[in-house]
């Protein structure tokens, strides 16, 4: 590139010539991909956004065979003590035989297996010098409240299997939130959660 | 065109001349020149700086002054007073710590419809010192504490002007000046006559990383705190810029190359 | 100017699409192949500066209205948001703030070049008439787009600006309150200055679309003054005045990026960075730079009205310079005595500039000894302002003899490069 600062007009060679219009064409482009980034950028979520609050609940309230639809993250979440009936219907299926065999949990490492104490409030953190009832862990499901197929709100205790189903396109979830049959594709997600008390959780 | 670049530029230069002489026919006195980390195109931010400066504002300026534009997380963010490389300014324990001494935020409803105060987080908003613009009149003489989050950009001289404001008060006014009780003389402030009694005493704060605690040093950490807090930024937009500048510079001579080598061929 | 159309479609896809919609056509007659004058300097590169800067205005502005929320109650905080919490919100922000005043120093650039060398001048008339109603439309949206922060200078200068209109006799009070949707500055105000100053710029690209096709039906003027009439006398567009063009752009995106990453507040005011408080006016209320010059127009005249109608006038005159010169000779470069109250007229609008921003009662330096006060230099300028379209330029054309001209731009160009600067005549513009 340095010889040709001696004869900047000359344009004798071919190859040189074009050479130099090809670079200021190509770093113009470069520059220009490189101004597209903040204005895609900017359409992401927010820092305040990604900083949302947590929401907190407080389980003691909650009967057993009730749920209760709390907001994190402004999406609707499921929190429902369940029957034992129910647990146990839930512990009762085979894993391998599931749509979705992963647990979907936040809480513990990627690609566990779908069982029910990998998805129900037993994979809560708990805070340092806090006791927690482990049969009252274990009746806990707390779940995302849209459906994976396309975000929908199932209507509890309906379906084929006594858990949820969703109205909008016939997905069947069971008692431990899982995909069993319909279109969607995956169990509804677990929030990260962390008991702060003996009977308060709080999400995020 | 010759002539109208010469023009041009002389017109230039009597502007130029003129401007500081118009600057010292105002009524204040001109904030004092001060050092700063953060000066110049290259500078940036000392967070040792910016974390005793957060120390003064929030045990001598939070009584009065609020931050509403901030939220606690802020201070956490690439760039703030209390960034730790890898962590989320919700993880961050010196934040958490930080937010669980500030006073309790009301929250709610609850499930009775009730309103509930609860331990500040790290994402809840700084403190304000008052609920209202009338509750800080009152309390405050009829004068009003501004907010002081982009306080350096809302100020002519900017760093520079907060930190000569509050040492600025040791100077005998002039007498003809009539200064009402509760107000006090200071050269830097509009008008002279301040409505805040001075802050900055030997000793009234005294800081966790064990610098000794003098006016000047709290005045000069203050006012970089609040430089930080108007722009949070500063140290992306300069880094950003220098390499912006690189890359228009080389397309620059790109271009001209390109432009003298079109342009060899005809007369013009 | 622009001859038969020399574009040929080359694969079968340009022939189909030709025969349907000639776009690739136009686009080639109007800048690939299109004749231009070979003698243009920088003073020309601005009208592509200024595409640009359109083009930079719109493109943050979509996108930072995605995020700004048009309530009295928010506006400010969203604008703060911006700049801490949306990915870029501080650079998107600087961009467009900055970007007003780059839009304004290009335009004025360009506005001056065309004053210079005579563009406004048959057969150009409509030509300019259209910029000037750009100008017009750049103002509206710079004056909307202040607004919409909601600082202090955002209130008052919309307070001061919409109060204009009462000066109108009768139906004053009416429109003033019609502009504002209630009885001050409020809520509906922000709200209607928000979708207007969403709208203006794409009123501007639109004008600005028949601003070019304007220029390309009698082609580029050229500082010579001369119409080009040989192929000698003019370059393709393609690649003489894209690279040209291009360098210049690269250039101004230096100044741009400058302000932008190294000094984003200092074309601002910091009394705006004050939230809007309808009970306290800032001591001293100016409008940005690029207005000041209109503000002192407005001052300059004891009279609501008078004052008015006088900065209105300001404007309004641009839109009948082309039949108030009188001169036969477009180019000052031949005109040796109207390139000296041009160069003057510079000085004036800088001076304007200077009054607009300081207090009228402020004694003006160096002539503060002799009583001359801001008010009184506002004045004097305001005059010479009015003077230099009414009676300076429709006076010269009869007045003056201007200087020999070259035979063709083709002649300019290789003559210029033979006798060379020593060889011009004492005063003459080298260029």
């Amino acid at each position: 590139m340095t010889d040709v600062n001696n004869t900047p007009d000359s344009g004798q060679d071919p190859s040189r010539r074009d050479f130099i219009h090809i670079a200021a064409v190509g770093a113009t482009a470069v520059g220009g991909a490189f101004v597209i980034w903040p204005f895609i950028d900017q359409m992401n979520p927010a820092a305040d956004t990604l900083a949302e609050a947590s929401t907190e609940v407080n389980l003691a309230d909650i009967d057993e065979g009730v749920t209760v639809t709390v907001m994190f993250r402004s999406k609707p979440h499921f929190v429902r003590r369940r029957t034992q009936a129910e647990i146990d219907e839930a512990r009762g299926v085979d894993v391998s035989s599931l749509p979705d065999r992963d647990a979907r949990n936040v809480n513990i490492e990627a690609g566990a297996p779908a069982t029910d104490e990998n998805r129900s409030a037993l994979t809560a953190m708990v805070d340092d010098g806090v006791e927690v009832d482990d049969a009252l862990r274990a009746a806990f499901l707390v779940s995302g409240a849209n459906c994976t197929h396309l975000g929908c709100v199932p209507t509890g205790e309906a379906g084929a299997y006594d858990g949820w189903f969703c109205p909008c396109h016939g997905s069947h979830y069971d008692t431990s939130a899982r995909i069993r049959r319909g279109p969607a594709p995956e169990n509804l997600p677990i929030p990260p959660m962390t008991f702060i008390s003996a009977t308060t959780v709080r999400l995020g | 065109m010759k002539t109208i670049h010469r023009l041009l530029a002389a017109a230039a230069g009597v502007i130029a001349l003129a401007a500081p002489a118009a600057l010292a026919a105002g009524e204040y006195k001109k904030p004092e020149e001060h050092t700063w980390s953060f000066e110049g195109p290259f500078g940036t931010f000392d967070q040792a700086e910016l974390q005793r400066g957060f120390q003064v504002y929030n045990q001598v300026c939070s009584a009065c002054h609020g931050l509403n534009y901030l939220s606690i997380r802020h201070m956490g963010m690439e760039g703030g007073p209390f960034y730790t490389e890898g962590v989320a300014p919700n993880d961050n324990p010196a934040l958490q710590a930080i937010a669980a001494e500030m006073r309790p935020i009301e929250d709610g409803p609850d499930d009775f419809g009730d309103m509930f105060e609860r331990e500040r987080r790290v994402t809840d908003p700084f403190p304000s010192p008052y609920e209202n613009e009338q509750m800080a009149r009152s309390a405050n003489g009829g004068a009003y504490p501004p907010d002081l989050s982009v306080i350096v950009k809302a100020r002519k001289g900017g760093t520079e002007y907060i930190r000569s404001l509050l040492l600025g008060y040791d100077q005998e006014p002039p007498e003809d000046l009539d200064i009402r009780t509760g107000n006090y003389y200071n050269p830097y402030m509009s008008g002279q006559v301040i409505a805040m009694p001075p802050q900055l005493y030997e000793g009234i704060v005294e800081y966790e990383d064990g610098t000794e605690a003098t006016p000047e040093q709290m005045a000069h950490d203050i006012a970089a705190f609040l430089t930080w807090t108007s722009e949070p930024h500063m140290d992306a937009r300069k880094r950003m810029g220098l390499m912006v500048m690189i890359y228009l510079l080389i397309l620059c001579g790109l271009l001209y190359w390109s432009y003298r080598q079109i342009w060899s061929k005809v007369e013009h | 100017m622009s001859g038969p159309s020399t574009y040929k479609p080359s694969t079968g896809f340009e022939k189909w699409l030709d025969e349907r919609l000639p776009i690739v056509r136009l686009g080639w007659d109007s800048f690939v192949d299109f004749p231009t004058p070979r003698n243009l300097n920088y003073w020309y590169t601005f009208g592509g500066i200024l595409t640009v800067c359109l083009m930079v205005q719109i493109l943050t502005g979509i996108v930072l209205a995605m995020h700004y929320v048009p309530h009295v109650d928010m506006a400010f905080a969203s604008v703060e948001r911006i700049d801490r919490d949306v990915n870029f919100g501080w650079l998107l922000r600087n961009i467009h703030a900055v970007g007003a005043s780059m839009f304004f120093l290009a335009v004025y650039m360009h506005i001056f070049r065309g004053l210079y060398y005579g563009s406004y001048k048959a057969p150009r008339e409509l030509l300019w008439i259209l910029g000037v109603v750009i100008y017009l439309l750049m103002m509206a949206a710079a004056f909307l787009g202040y607004v919409l922060p909601w600082g202090q200078m955002s209130f008052w200068g919309a307070t001061v600006i919409t109060e204009l209109f009462g000066a109108l006799p009768l139906i004053g009070g009416p429109v003033t309150e019609w502009l504002w949707g209630g009885f001050s500055v409020g809520n509906a105000t922000l709200n209607r200055f928000f979708s207007l100053h969403y709208l203006i710029p794409f009123l501007i690209a639109g004008v600005v679309g028949l601003h070019i096709w304007a220029l390309h039906v009698p082609g580029n003027n050229n500082p010579t003054g001369l119409t080009a009439k040989t192929s000698n006398d003019t370059l393709p567009f393609h690649p003489y005045y894209t690279v040209k063009d291009g360098f210049a752009i690269v250039v101004f995106l230096v100044i741009f990026a400058f302000f932008v990453f190294y000094w984003p507040d200092a074309l601002g005011h910091a009394d705006n960075y004050i939230e809007a408080d309808p009970l306290v006016t800032p001591a001293h209320i100016v409008p940005e730079w690029y207005l000041l010059p209109f503000y002192a127009i407005l001052r300059a005249v004891p009279d609501k009205l008078g004052g008015v109608i006088l900065m209105f006038g300001a404007i309004g005159v641009l839109f009948i310079l082309p039949w108030l010169d009188t001169s036969r000779v477009r180019s000052m470069r031949y005109r040796p005595v109207a390139k000296w109250f041009f160069a003057f007229f510079v000085v004036a609008c800088l001076g304007l500039g200077w009054a607009g921003a300081e207090l009228p009662d402020n004694k003006v330096p160096v002539l503060g000894a002799i009583g001359v006060d801001f008010l009184l230099l506002g004045r004097v300028l305001t005059l010479y302002y009015f003077a230099y379209f009414l009676v300076i330029l429709p006076v010269l054309g009869f007045v003056e003899k201007p200087k020999p001209r070259p035979a063709s731009i083709e002649a300019d160009v290789l003559g210029s490069k033979k006798s060379g600067d020593a060889a011009a005549p004492a005063g003459a513009p080298a260029e």
